[in-house]
Order: C-alpha cells, then sequence, then structure tokens
C-alpha cells in the first residue's frame, strides 16, 4: 500500500523567519492526523504549502493521484495544481466566509465544485446540492437562501458540504470548530467523524484545541517554532507526552 | 466642413499600430482580451470610447461607415460617432447594412447577414464576463489562464434557482472556440447565434477598461447553458408594427398614457429596406 500523501522535508522560510522547517511525514489512506501547537508554531503554514496555497522553500509533497500514482505536488504545473484542488483535495476553512461564496446560494455553494468540473445538467446539479444540505443536516428548504442568513455553525456546516460532494479523498482542515460555541463544536465534531468515517477520507486537522484531535484524529503530531517536537498516536501523546512542550501543552488545558 | 487639423481618423499613427498590433493578437487568440493603451477621446468614457479607438484603427480613405446604436442609425451615438469620422476621417458614410464596409454598433448586430468584406466594431463597457462574480482582476486573468469556468455556470444556475429559467437576457456569456469565456458586449441574448461562424470580422473595444477582444471569421461561439436549461435567443412575441417582419428584434415602444404599447424593429435600417420593398 502506498501513503495517499507522503511528505519530505517540507520547508518554508519567511525571509530569516521560520514558517516550518524539515518536516516529513506519511498520510495512509482512510488516516486522519491532527496537527496541534500554539499560534504561531507553524500549523497553518504547514497546511497552506501541503494544499498549495503557499509556495514551500524546499521539499516534496507526494500524492498519489488517481491516474498516475505518488506525484510531486510541489512541482507540478498550476493547472494540475488547481484540479487537484477542486476534486481529489478539500480545503475547510477556519471561518466559513473565507471558503463560501457569500453572495451565491447554498446551492450554488455547493454545485460550484461540480460545475467547475463540467456537470453541466441543472437537475442533477441541484440534487445533489439538496443531497448534500441534508448529509450536513441543513434543511433542504433552506437551498436557496444565501449563506449570510445562515448562523455560524450552518455555515461550517455549508462550507464542509460544498468541500465533500466532488467526493475528494483527502481533506485540509484549519480549525474547523474555532470560533464556534461547544454545543455547534461537538455536533459539527459528530458529523465530521460519520463522514470521515462513511467515505473513507483521509484528512489533516489543524487546531490548537486538544478537545477536538482526541475525538477526529487517529495520529497526532506537535509543532513548536517550526518545527515537529513529538508525533504519535493521539491517546499516546495526550496521555503521556513525552517533550516538555507536549507536557506543557497538554497541561494547561483547562480542567471543567 | 473637413477639419484637415487632424490627423486621419482623429489618432496619431503611432496610436493606430498600437490599437492594431493589439486587435491582431486579438484575432490570433479568439475571445482573449488584450491590454492596450487606451487613449483620452474627445467624448466621456461610456460613449464608445473604445469602439470610435477600434474603428480609428481599422477605417481606409476607400471604407464606408455604418454606426448603429441598439440597431438604429438615428440616435444620438449613432449621429455624432458617424459625423465625428465623417469630419475627421472624410470617409463616406451609409445607413445600409449591405453597402457598408465597417460597422461600428452599440449592442445589437444587425438583422442583414454580413459578408467577408465586412468589419463589425462593438463598444464595450465591462469586457469581463467574470467581474460581477470575482471583483480581483488578478483573479480572474488567473481563472482565464487556467480555464477554471466554473463560477460562470454558477452564476447561470443561480438564475434559474431564483427565476426558473435563465434570466440573463443580454451580455449573455459565450465560449469562443471552447477555450475563452467572452463577454459578446451588451448585445439580447437574441443576437448571440450570430456571433457564431460569421463570415465577417468582429472587433470589441472597451475603452475605459483599456481592453480589445476580437472573433475571426467563421469561428465558433458557443453560448453558456446547461443540458436541461437549453440556451433561448427570445424576443418578444409580436411581428414588427411597421414592416410586419416576424424574426427581427423588437423594440418595445409606450406610445400613449394608456399602456398603449407598439413592437418595431430595432434595426431600422432593416425595417425601413423591407417597407421600402414593400411599398
Amino acid at each position: 500500500m502506498t501513503p495517499l500523501l507522503s511528505v519530505r522535508s517540507l520547508t518554508k522560510r519567511y525571509g530569516a523567519r521560520i514558517g516550518c522547517a524539515d518536516v516529513s511525514f506519511d498520510l495512509w489512506p482512510g488516516e486522519v492526523l491532527g496537527i496541534v501547537g500554539e499560534s504561531g508554531s507553524g500549523k497553518s503554514t504547514l497546511l497552506n504549502c501541503l494544499a498549495g496555497h503557499q509556495a514551500p522553500d524546499a521539499g516534496q509533497v507526494l500524492f498519489d493521484t488517481r491516474a498516475e500514482g505518488p506525484r510531486d505536488t510541489v512541482t507540478m504545473s498550476e493547472p494540475e495544481r488547481r484540479m487537484l484542488g477542486r476534486t481529489d483535495w478539500a480545503f475547510v476553512h477556519q471561518h466559513a466566509r473565507d471558503g463560501l461564496r457569500m453572495g451565491v446560494s447554498a446551492g450554488g455553494n455547493v454545485g460550484e465544485r461540480l460545475m467547475s468540473v463540467g456537470a453541466r445538467h441543472y437537475g442533477d446539479i441541484r440534487a445533489a446540492a439538496a443531497d448534500w444540505l441534508g448529509r450536513v443536516e441543513i434543511d433542504t428548504g433552506r437551498i436557496d437562501d444565501r449563506p449570510t442568513q445562515f448562523s455560524g455553525g450552518m455555515q461550517q456546516r455549508l462550507q464542509i458540504a460544498r468541500n465533500l460532494v466532488s467526493g475528494p479523498r483527502l481533506v485540509f482542515m484549519d480549525e474547523p470548530t474555532g470560533g464556534l460555541d461547544v454545543s455547534v463544536q461537538a455536533r459539527l465534531l459528530d458529523l465530521l467523524r460519520g463522514l470521515v468515517r462513511d467515505m473513507g477520507l483521509s484528512a489533516i486537522v489543524v487546531t490548537h484545541d486538544l478537545a477536538v484531535v482526541r475525538l477526529l484524529a487517529h495520529r497526532l503530531m506537535v509543532m513548536k517554532d517550526g518545527h515537529v517536537v513529538e508525533t504519535g498516536l493521539t491517546d499516546q501523546v495526550l496521555d503521556d507526552p513525552q517533550h516538555a512542550y507536549t507536557q506543557l501543552l497538554v497541561s494547561s488545558v483547562l480542567q471543567v | 466642413m473637413t477639419e484637415t487639423a487632424y490627423n486621419f481618423a482623429y489618432l496619431d499613427e503611432q496610436t493606430k499600430r498600437m490599437i492594431r498590433r493589439a486587435l491582431l493578437k486579438g484575432l490570433a487568440i479568439p475571445g482573449y482580451q488584450v491590454p492596450f493603451a487606451s487613449r483620452e477621446m474627445p467624448m466621456p468614457y461610456g460613449w464608445g470610447t473604445g469602439g470610435v479607438q477600434v474603428t480609428a484603427a481599422c477605417l481606409t480613405p476607400e471604407d464606408r461607415l455604418k454606426v448603429i446604436d441598439q440597431g438604429a442609425d438615428d440616435t444620438t451615438n449613432a449621429v455624432s460617432i458617424r459625423s465625428f469620422f465623417q469630419r475627421t476621417a472624410e470617409v463616406e458614410t451609409t445607413e445600409a447594412t449591405a453597402d457598408a464596409t465597417v460597422i461600428q454598433t452599440r449592442h445589437r448586430i444587425p438583422e442583414h447577414p454580413l459578408t467577408e468584406d465586412q468589419i463589425l466594431v462593438y463598444q464595450v463597457p465591462i469586457p469581463e464576463p467574470l467581474r460581477f462574480l470575482e471583483p480581483s482582476e488578478v483573479e480572474t486573468r488567473k481563472m482565464h489562464a487556467l480555464e477554471d469556468y466554473g463560477l460562470m455556470h454558477v452564476k447561470l444556475y443561480e438564475d434559474i434557482a431564483r427565476h426558473g429559467t435563465i434570466a440573463t437576457s443580454y451580455a449573455y456569456p459565450v465560449k469562443v472556440e471552447d477555450r475563452y469565456v467572452m463577454d459578446p458586449s451588451p448585445i439580447p441574448k437574441f443576437d448571440n447565434p450570430k456571433l457564431s461562424d460569421s463570415p465577417a470580422i468582429q472587433l470589441f473595444g472597451a475603452g475605459r477598461e483599456q481592453r480589445i477582444y476580437a472573433i475571426p471569421p467563421y469561428t465558433q461561439v458557443v453560448s453558456l447553458d446547461f443540458e436541461d436549461h437549453p440556451f433561448d435567443p427570445s424576443k418578444a412575441d409580436h411581428p414588427c408594427a411597421l414592416c410586419g417582419a416576424t424574426t427581427s428584434y423588437l423594440d418595445e415602444v409606450i406610445v400613449d398614457d394608456e399602456g398603449g404599447r407598439m413592437f418595431v424593429c430595432s434595426d431600422t435600417d432593416f425595417c425601413a429596406t423591407r417597407r421600402g420593398e414593400a411599398a
């Protein structure tokens, strides 16, 4: 079996500063990898480099494409990378506003990916959009409402539907539950867990919320100052942290 | 009165060269928007400065020019542009579509079929078909380069979701030679089929936006649509009240305060010719 995503010595610098340095890992099909660390530790930089939003300075990102097997997405041409971005990859932004078209109806938002890869049958597109709204627990009667009329939690679920409609194999998530209140968070996590399991998705979840990774991630990577300081199974890392920073991180969680 | 103080067709020769270069590039890449250094013209932006510059770059002393505004030869915009070139280029002018070699148009394609000896120049207010969907020019140029046109269909999807049918009735987006999505300028969608496979050269000039694009003769131009909501080049369901034509594009004219209205050909030359023939 080949890993779905294989990252080798990925480095991104901002001038003299380090964004992330010498990151290597493998992600296997169906696996969810959590990346935790404090603000400024390079988690988002790493995610953006992986998803092709930023160009890394060094290293390889090998993605197991459907047609040609493992390809380095860093050296891929922009059209190929964009095609991956709207077929096999999905990117869930922290702020739903960044990932949605706020002036376009919910149905149009979900249908955009289908239309961008050539769907030209209105009835089919609308049926797929309605189906996905149902799956993320949005009333299908609101298919023609704009995201501006949705609550924060609904917007985030709409963003997930919009991303998953094309049946991606790899989902990048940047703080998917950030800014939502806990009960909405819980429902969203429940939904994500179900979708990951049912669709056999692989995912990379960046968050600073350890409770989120405990629920979602199989494996965990802890970052500090641009470097990976600890990796391992989620339970293992959270219950028996080895690195001093991870110990600090785990012990800093407020106990309710 | 002639104005010999002006260079032929108002613009200086270097400017015309620059515009011709942009035109040639546009013709070589059908539907691609070529940036050009649009000049200040002695008329406000929005009055056809782009079309006027393209016409000026195309005119030769032997040309016969026709100018129409929404199909009509006798409206302010058409009359003033026609007299502008009469004064600055001293070219012959005509109102008969068949007699013209260069036709500058605002928002219509003449009803009379065009020939290989003719050039049709469109005035374009907003050349970017994706503008109202994606405000960033940097991003729209990337989308054109990468053929990333899903967004265009999102607009049509929104139309159907809201109105039950594709409600866009003018400036209806087209795809040229299966590559570039293009704004055909605000012509009614009734005229869209005439864009395709036309024997005449079609040139588009946007003065304020500083863009030129072109459709060479016999180029395939397809109006975007959905399989289950196909493109429909609709028009008012009436015959022309003056000439009785059933196939031409019609203007609705309010004739009194009691809601009385009549439908007449928007192409005045077409209508007059038919009435001449009928008489």
